[in-house]
């Protein structure tokens, strides 16, 4: 049994069939990586996943519990973390409050009223944000805007942010998309050091199969709505189905 | 049936002038994107542009009457406006008696030059801005308008009367084959819905049918493909606002018979005709038009005496009520398009 | 001090002292001088100085943290009047019950109208609010006369039932107290040609204005303050955060409802009585322009927005050409008349015109207020002194 599993998942919009009888399994303490050309339907999936979409068929279950019906901050409740594409951060408050609110959320629950509390005084949450700041290097920054730090700082940001909170799923969707060369590698270390520290499952959503080979412990190829193989990454580089898929695509080459 | 078809008449004019206005709101949503809180404020300036041409028409110069005497005996002061030498005094007087239409005339440049200045003066910078500062900024500009006006106009309600061959009423169901005596209505009310089905039937046709309304309508749907163009739709959206500006203040002008202008006529029509830009669908223009006119006569049939036997006080709330019931349970209103601003 | 930090504290007393001698700083000109118009220290209008400024911090915690606009709390104000007319009408005209009532009748209104409400967010929040203030207001004028007193509106009368308080002597008026001390009661203090007068009820409600500014603080400061402050940056992260927004905007909507019941329950505890107008919607539409000319989202900012305004529609809309005319007969005299006409149409009676010039003005280009000017002003004056002493005015992005 994975910490993830989807059954049967099907989900269209209109007569377009986005995804159709979707299998996966995500075992515990993995990085198992989605990838698939454009269109192949990785983004509704995750979609699936997180309770911004609910499928038309199937079943998702997050560690024994059926996910589908429930709102994006129940679901992070039990376990489960996402990073977007471009990075989610709050931008009008400080880096050191952007690192609170995950662990005010885990620790007081989805509502908790506390209006006559000095924040700062907080110790056990001021410290836990101050430790995973310093754990990322980001602790020079705390008392910088969000908004004015570089994207490569931001995603950074938006990852401590959710590892803050100890979830046992990390989803990733494209979270080197659009950035440099550079960038991108400083992320695949960061996630790498991650994932060599913490007992973590991560599923990762990617485009950029450089990536999804340093990474992956396993990889899902998806086309066209339906899961085409799932392998570890040495029989997915040579596989004639996702060559297949690719075809024009040369980053599989690579 | 009498009584319905008499209520259905008496929502007509309120409606018509909901919907000019919503319609104007609406139209600068949809091509814009901005929240314009100002808009009653144009509907009250062109009220205002009644009252100063009434009020040039009427300039006069002031002679002695030695003919006739005042109740003290001395030779009686008369003014006698500019018009009679101009025209004589029988043309002189038609003209004046005609003021309110003749306004018609003098408010459409006069509506369409506020409406481009301030769209190249404020509204231009608030394009990228949040709806909350657009909301904001308005506001505060209809504050300043209404104040100049009321600087040079003063306070109190002006009465401008209707050309007295509309005023009175007539008895609308003997012409229908009712029995007489129980449709009343007057004159000007239905004209006043006429013009407004002229007005709303013209900018339909405009935006139909000419090339401008072509690039308007697709700008409306995607702004950003129509830029790849190259086509300047930056000046037709100025443009636009001004022609919204001008339909605006039409209403106003045609409605100064119906209640004397003030200043704040504006901040009245303001609230209501928002809520009906929101019932009719933000940013769709038969939809501002179709929740103009539903709303003007529901409110009319909440003001029956049988209804307010059951439910007293209907009439004051009907509106709101209907706004908050479709917001909460369609919130893109009866015929926006998906998507739209449905947050 | 008080649970706060240094700065916060620092703004605390300084506004505790603002409040306590208003009566002095407000009557600068001598009682028989000519500028003696133009004096503020009056109780009448200091209270309403105060009374404002709760309406106005109360306002803040709901516009200025979540960004959520609402143009309909001129109803929470109203129902706050009715509760506390009819607490004196029906309990005693001890202003305890009075106020009490108004804050939980308006809390338990805010929150059936936040609640549905706040099911949009945006534009059509703001025109939610407006329909439901709208619809407040039509109902009080008219169906609801028997509670509301319709048109007229209510105040104590002398056979009402009272039935903590003994009858009252025939011809005698019921008046306002707190356990005795009349509402109006004043001392009056003359010193050389001034004359100070220090007013029961002033103080009563700047005592009041005091802990509602402190409680305001305390808010900004928490992690419920901080809650709120991510709705307005991000919904989508705080919601994968884990965090429901809903319920936080919610309970931020119900507290800016009870700060202005608190406002209405008061006006009623100075001036007796209560009328439909306190709902129309450009009330609300006041404290939208008083929190922001002040400053959205800073701790005084709505403080000095609601002074601000209520001097204006007070004492500057005083000003008529007489005056100026006078102020300016030191000019030659085309001069003079040349000045006046300028500026007459802004001052005096036309001061709305002012009002909304320079609200236009800080929405273009000072979005943070006359707070933001300060600090803008502060910073060109006071560069090398340390950051944290120039801000002493409480902005909310440093957590400090």
């Amino acid at each position: 049994m994975g910490i993830l599993e989807v059954k049967g998942v099907g989900k269209r919009f209109g007569g377009l069939h986005a995804l159709s009888d979707v299998n996966l399994s995500v075992k515990e303490n993995t990085v198992h990586a989605i990838i698939g050309p454009n269109g192949a339907g990785k983004s509704t999936l995750l979609n699936c996943f997180v309770g911004k979409l609910i499928p038309d068929t199937g079943s998702v279950m997050f560690d024994g519990q059926s996910v589908l019906g429930r709102k994006p901050h129940e679901i992070n409740q039990m376990g489960i973390s996402r990073v977007f594409q471009t990075p989610e951060i709050f931008s009008d408050l400080t880096v050191l409050e952007n690192m609170m609110i995950p662990c005010f959320a885990q620790r007081d629950g989805a509502f908790s009223m506390a209006a006559y509390a000095d924040m700062m005084k907080d110790k056990d949450i001021v410290g836990r944000a101050e430790a995973e700041l310093e754990a990322m290097n980001m602790a020079d920054k705390r008392e910088m805007n969000a908004a004015s730090m570089s994207r490569g700082d931001k995603r950074r940001l938006e990852i401590a942010m959710c590892l803050s909170q100890q979830p046992r799923l990390l989803l990733l969707d494209e979270p080197t998309a659009g950035m440099a060369r550079a960038d991108t590698n400083n992320t695949i270390d960061l996630l790498k050091q991650i994932k060599e520290e913490r007992d973590i499952t991560i599923a990762i959503i990617e485009h950029d199969m450089h990536v999804v080979f340093s990474l992956a412990e396993r990889i899902t190829v998806l086309a066209q709505g339906t899961p085409l193989v799932e392998d570890v990454p040495d029989n997915i580089k040579g596989h004639p189905k996702v060559r297949e898929a690719y075809l024009g695509e040369t980053q599989v080459a690579a | 049936m009498e009584a319905i078809i008499l209520q259905i008449l008496n929502g007509l004019d309120k409606g018509s002038a909901y919907a000019l206005i919503a319609l104007g709101l609406t139209l600068i949503f949809g091509t814009l994107g901005v929240v314009n809180f100002a808009h009653g404020a144009l509907f009250m300036i062109g009220a205002f542009c009644a009252v100063t041409l009434s009020r040039i028409l009427t300039l006069s110069y002031t002679v002695v009457d030695e003919t006739q005497k005042d109740f003290l005996g001395n030779p009686l002061k008369v003014d006698v406006p500019y018009l009679h030498d101009m025209f004589g005094q029988a043309t002189g007087d038609v003209i004046i008696d005609w003021a309110v239409p003749l306004s018609i005339i003098f408010a459409i440049p006069v509506m369409i030059a506020i409406g481009v200045v301030m769209e190249r003066g404020l509204i231009k910078h608030f394009y990228k801005r949040p709806h909350a500062d657009q909301i904001l900024v308005t506001f505060g500009l209809a504050i300043v308008l209404q104040e100049v006006i009321k600087y040079f106009y003063g306070a109190n309600p002006i009465p401008t009367p209707a050309p007295a061959a509309f005023t009175g009423s007539f008895d609308f169901g003997a012409m229908l084959g009712f029995d007489p005596n129980l449709i009343i209505y007057p004159y000007w009310r239905i004209i006043y819905f006429a013009f407004a089905a002229v007005v709303i039937g013209a900018v339909f046709a405009f935006l139909q049918f000419t090339t401008f309304g072509m690039v308007v309508r697709a700008g409306m749907a995607d702004r950003e493909t129509v830029q790849l163009l190259g086509i300047n739709i930056d000046k037709r959206f100025t443009l636009m606002f001004g022609l919204a500006a001008a339909v605006a203040g039409l209403a106003g002008v045609m409605y100064t018979p119906i209640n004397s202008p003030n200043y704040h006529m504006g901040m009245d029509f303001l609230v209501l005709s928002f809520v009906v830009v929101v019932v009719g669908g933000m940013g769709s223009l038969p939809g501002a038009v179709l929740a103009g006119f539903v709303l003007g006569v529901l409110e009319s049939f909440a003001s029956m005496g049988a209804v307010l036997e059951v439910l007293p006080g209907l009439n004051q709330i009907i509106i709101y009520l209907v706004a908050i019931i479709i917001l909460l349970t369609r919130p893109r209103g009866l015929m926006g398009r998906k998507g739209v601003m449905e947050e | 001090m008080f649970g706060l930090n240094t700065k916060d504290t620092r703004l605390l007393i300084l506004v505790a002292i603002l409040v306590v001698l208003a009566p002095f700083i407000l009557n600068p000109f001598p009682e028989n001088s000519a500028m003696a118009q133009f004096n503020a220290g009056y109780p009448d209008l200091m209270q309403r100085f105060v009374i404002f400024g709760i309406f106005a911090i109360g306002f803040n915690i709901l516009f200025g943290l979540t960004g959520y606009l609402s143009f309909g709390h001129a109803a929470f104000l109203g129902v706050g009047s009715y509760a506390a007319i009819w607490m004196m009408k029906l309990l005693t005209m001890n202003v305890v019950p009075a106020i009490i009532l108004s804050v939980v009748f308006a809390g338990l209104f805010s929150l059936l109208v936040g609640w549905i409400s706040l099911r949009r967010s945006g534009i059509y929040f703001s025109i939610l609010t407006l329909a439901f203030a709208q619809m407040s207001y039509s109902l009080a004028y008219s169906v609801l006369t028997p509670i509301t007193g319709g048109e007229t509106g209510l105040q104590p009368k002398l056979n009402d039932p009272r039935i903590l308080d003994g009858a009252l002597a025939e011809g005698a008026t019921p008046k306002a107290n707190l356990f005795g001390l009349e509402m109006g009661a004043s001392y009056e203090l003359g010193i050389g040609g001034w004359l100070f007068t220090l007013n029961a009820g002033y103080y009563i409600a700047g005592v009041l204005m005091l802990a509602s500014f402190y409680l305001a603080i305390r808010i900004f400061r928490s992690p419920f303050g901080m809650m709120l402050r991510a709705v307005k940056s991000n919904q989508q992260r705080m919601n994968y955060t884990g965090l429901n927004s809903k319920p936080y905007t919610l309970a931020a909507f119900v507290i800016s409802g009870m700060y202005a019941g608190l406002a209405g329950g008061l006006m009623v505890a100075m001036d007796t009585q209560a009328g439909p107008e306190r709902m129309f919607w450009t009330v609300g539409g006041e404290v939208v322009l008083m929190t922001i000319l002040g400053g959205a989202g800073t701790l005084i900012g709505p403080v000095l927005g609601a002074g601000m305004i209520k001097y204006m529609e007070n004492i500057i809309s005083k000003i008529n050409s007489k005056i100026l005319h006078e102020w300016f007969a030191f000019m030659p005299d085309g001069v003079e008349d040349f000045i006046v006409n300028i500026l007459y149409p802004f001052i005096g009676k036309g001061w709305h015109l002012t009002l909304g010039l320079i609200f236009m003005a800080v929405v273009i280009f000072l979005p943070g207020g006359l707070v933001e000017g300060g600090q803008r002003i502060a910073r060109l004056f006071g560069r090398g002194k340390k950051a944290s002493e120039k801000d002493a005015s409480g902005k909310t992005t440093p957590a400090e």
